[in-house]
């Protein structure tokens, strides 16, 4: 059985439940289970219609949660009667699922975790698993989140930015376990995309699959971080790199540039040279120009001293750098690496293991650890 | 999305405002101090915050390899100025400003005359794994 078919089954099914009076709490419950019982019973019994075989089962099961919250609550009025099916169709209904799950009242976290269940279709177990969480923490997250977006009418057209961002951190989810959040983000991206037409969604898709392309280059055997340098680049998937330059392509050509395009366009150049040394350096700083026009994120500013430093030299880095916060994230990572290409191997040496101490994440620390070693190690020989 | 580690020490903290070490509570006090971690952690569990959580016993020991076919070296009990480690939280949240208010919640815990203890705890945040997108 094809898991992802019935993943992507999972927002339509809702959608027609929703649509038909069912409120979403429970008809997101009752699609979990229906899935639950897909997996299940199709490998033995394939329907003709999977998604009017989910339908069925998921109705059926939210009629039972329905009647049995009634009687709980001595009422007996719910639906008892099949209604008709709504008149949309699935594709818009799959937009407002986005939206829903994406609501600005939800926290980052819990727009995440809603988003991968009830637009992803995967299980709590699954999502809790993918970020280290006990399976009870997520599902009190999941039905809180689901609480919060109650009353939020659900033909109420929502806003793209706030879903582009809930699936941008998806994809920038370090972890990995048995659900590859990079790509069911992308899977995710390329649907959305399919439901609306959107430059930016077009440009965060191909961001991520042109960032997608490079992972297993990025890891050496032992887990250690490959700078973008020293990358093989045979390792590339060529495929999907020319996939998101066609998109990018598309999107740009529409003259309605966004953040996620313009980043997207600085890792199509990036996975365009065919070695590092060839890398359009100077293209790259007018994109973060662009970038720097349409974001006021500090970050942006930190990634074009780098790439100042690679196209005038690292003097000219270290002016980009100048006047900029030093609490940036990798500010001090960026001076040790300008420090070392204008000559100063000491500085350089002494900010590396400055930075190390400051990174928030294991394998950058041990990467910008050797890089400290690397230089200690040549500017003191027989201390080691 | 970020995970915490509290950390409660028996000693090597800071000192709290109100002092008083548990022994010279009443039961009663001590009761609603337990009471007040159970319902603390009870409501991380409900707001889906919550990963750990593990008391330590105050006993323990150092130990180390001591080289091939030598079985390691123990030291202990440990000294009366080591830093000791009472137990721990882990969270995860939104912000370290999310780890902060519940961390000043967890110190307002009550000791004695029922008042907060005030108490100092160490607050830690996990490295995390490379994000994808890099530059």
């Amino acid at each position: 059985m094809n898991e992802v078919l019935l993943r992507t089954l999972t927002p339509e099914v809702l959608a027609v439940l929703v649509r038909r009076g069912a409120d979403f709490a429970a008809a997101e419950d009752a699609v979990q289970e229906a899935l639950i019982e897909a997996v299940r019973s199709w490998p033995d019994d394939p329907p003709r219609d999977p998604k009017g075989w989910l339908v069925t089962v998921a109705w059926r099961r939210f009629l039972d949660i329905a009647r049995a919250d009634a009687a709980r609550r001595r009422r007996e009025d719910v639906v008892e009667e099949e209604p008709q099916p709504g008149p949309a169709s699935g594709v818009d209904d799959t937009l407002q699922l986005y939206f829903l799950c994406a609501h600005p009242s939800l926290t980052p976290s819990s727009a995440v975790a809603l988003t991968l269940r009830a637009v992803g279709g995967l299980t709590t177990r699954q999502i809790a698993g993918a970020y280290l969480v006990p399976e009870a923490s997520m599902a009190q997250r999941i039905s809180r989140a689901k609480r919060t977006v109650s009353g939020v009418r659900f033909d109420q057209p929502g806003d793209v930015a706030t879903v582009l961002r809930v699936l941008y951190l998806v994809f920038n989810e370090g972890y990995s376990g048995d659900v590859d959040l990079a790509a069911e983000a992308v899977r995710l991206t390329r649907q959305l995309a399919a439901a609306i037409d959107h430059p930016e969604v077009a440009g965060l898709l191909a961001l991520m699959l042109l960032h997608n392309a490079r992972r297993a280059a990025r890891t050496a055997p032992d887990g250690s971080l490959v700078p973008l340098a020293e990358q093989d680049r045979s390792r590339w998937d060529t495929t999907a790199i020319a996939e998101g330059v066609e998109i990018l392509q598309a999107a740009l050509a529409r003259d309605r540039l966004g953040e996620f395009q313009a980043q997207a366009a600085i890792a199509a150049l990036h996975a365009d040279a065919p070695t590092a040394a060839e890398t359009d350096w100077v293209q790259i700083v007018e994109w973060y120009d662009e970038l720097a026009r349409l974001t006021d994120n500090p970050i942006v500013r930190l990634n074009r001293a780098v790439a100042v430093g690679e196209a005038d030299g690292p003097r000219a880095g270290l002016a980009a750098l100048a006047g900029l916060d030093e609490s940036l994230p990798r500010h001090t990572a960026v001076a040790a690496w300008l420090h070392e290409r204008d000559g100063d191997p000491a500085t350089a040496a002494r900010l590396y293991a400055d930075a190390a101490r400051k990174s928030p994440n294991l394998a950058e620390r041990d990467h910008l650890t050797r890089q400290a070693a690397r230089l200690n190690t040549r500017l003191h020989p027989g201390e080691a | 999305m970020a995970k915490y580690l509290l950390l409660k020490h028996y000693r090597g903290a800071k000192t709290p405002v109100n002092d008083v070490p548990m022994d010279k509570w009443t039961p009663e006090e001590v009761s609603a101090h337990m009471q007040y971690m159970w319902d603390f952690s009870a409501q991380l569990e409900k707001t889906g915050e919550w990963v750990d959580g593990q008391a330590l016993a105050p006993t323990g020991m150092w130990v180390r390899y001591d080289g091939e076919d030598r079985p390691p070296v123990t030291d202990g009990p440990f000294a009366e100025t080591k830093d000791l480690i009472a137990g721990w939280m882990i969270i995860d949240v939104d912000s370290e400003k999310r780890a902060i208010e519940l961390a000043g919640e967890l110190s307002a815990a009550p000791g004695a005359g029922g008042r907060p203890i005030h108490e100092w705890l160490e607050v830690r945040p996990f490295l995390t794994g490379p994000p994808t997108i890099t530059e």
